[in-house]
């Protein structure tokens, strides 16, 4: 439902807005041209997202998933309280995880959709699979490589002076997250 | 810049080491690799979608200017929070779009410098914060998911209190 009203506010808002501003034209083109941009960065992520996924099933059979599971585990098993004995999904959870602190951001999307496709319990969000969005939406990459390349062009004197302040910020960025999922979880089931 | 080419390495490492690891372990890897990708493209097919309609939302609204007026009205309220309010349009951009938050971020970067203040604090945004909406419709529409509950409400308040440690990281690692 939350979804339902953000895409018609967004909607509603482009529209008052176009009218005020006096651009309803731009905004009915770019209407069009938001769903072709679509079909161009589904098919950039088909690729990336079908080599992730055969990667995934690779670690899998090789076993290496489980080992990051069994590594990951003390952490995950708290954070994902409804999965911890479904083996499927605390794998996926792992590599998801791996990935997003390496700062592969493409590659953690496919192995997070596996997590929750494993997760999933009919059609209403589960409280393991709004932790798993919310970990997902704050990012946790160790090396903020994208924007440390931004710098360098811009002609930073250390493009990674700001490394440490990513981290700190990130750790408070995730920690109101959890907290804030875990707190609306319970107060869900009161 | 030698770091950098470390990181080039990062995926390639990564493909080797489960290849390799997985002929030790006598995996069928091509086979495995083929069948886990088949697999994606079936999650591609149930993402697209949700695509469409939201980067659709997100292209009208760019181009309505909308983005912008909120940026001026929740300038004042950042201030307050010690977000300098050149940093806003960032702030509005930040949960909606990714290419058009570092599209933004970029441009303030380059205007106000890399080791200026601002520079800094947008920088530190960009690195510890993600595209919330896009996250949410993709995750929840490859499951099928329709109520998505409290999952937007904590992950907003996630970026919120990203924004506000952003500068004041920022402030006290560089005083």
């Amino acid at each position: 439902m939350a979804m339902a009203w953000i895409w018609t506010g967004m909607v509603g808002i482009s529209l008052l807005f176009g009218l005020i501003n006096g651009n309803v034209s731009q905004v009915a083109t770019a209407a069009m041209e938001g769903a072709g941009a679509a079909v161009t960065l589904s098919l950039t992520l088909a690729g990336v997202i079908c080599l992730w996924s055969g990667v995934m099933e690779l670690i899998r059979r090789g076993g290496i998933a489980a080992g990051l599971s069994r590594l990951l585990r003390p952490v995950l098993a708290r954070l994902f309280p409804e999965n911890r004995e479904n083996q499927e999904a605390m794998e996926a959870l792992s590599a998801n995880v791996s990935a997003n602190l390496l700062g592969l951001g493409n590659a953690a999307t496919p192995l997070g959709i596996r997590a929750a496709q494993a997760m999933r319990r009919g059609t209403v969000a589960t409280d393991d699979m709004c932790m798993l969005v919310v970990l997902n939406t704050a990012s946790i990459q160790l090396i903020p490589a994208t924007v440390a390349g931004v710098r360098a062009a811009a002609g930073a004197m250390s493009p990674f002076d700001i490394l440490s302040p990513v981290w700190i910020t990130s750790l408070c960025s995730v920690a109101a997250g959890i907290g804030m999922a875990k707190f609306l979880a319970r107060r869900a089931q009161s | 810049m030698t770091s950098a080419g470390l990181f080039d390495l990062i995926i390639p490492v990564i493909l080797l080491g489960a290849a390799a690891w997985g002929l030790y372990r006598r995996v069928h890897v091509f086979e495995a690799i083929t069948v886990g990708a088949a697999e994606g493209l079936g999650t591609v097919v149930k993402v697209f979608p949700n695509l469409v309609c939201l980067l659709t939302a997100v292209y009208m609204l760019r181009a309505s200017g909308a983005m912008e007026a909120f940026a001026h009205m929740l300038a004042p309220v950042f201030d307050r929070l010690g977000i300098p309010a050149e940093v806003a349009p960032l702030m509005v951009v930040r949960p909606i779009s990714g290419s058009g938050a570092l599209a933004v971020g970029a441009e303030l970067i380059e205007a106000h410098g890399p080791d200026s203040f601002i520079g800094r604090v947008t920088a530190v945004m960009l690195g510890s914060t993600e595209t919330t909406f896009y996250t949410v419709a993709v995750y929840f529409g490859a499951v099928g998911i329709g109520k998505t509950r409290y999952a937007i409400p904590a992950a907003l308040v996630a970026d919120v209190v990203g924004f506000v440690a952003a500068a004041l990281t920022v402030r006290w690692w560089f005083d």
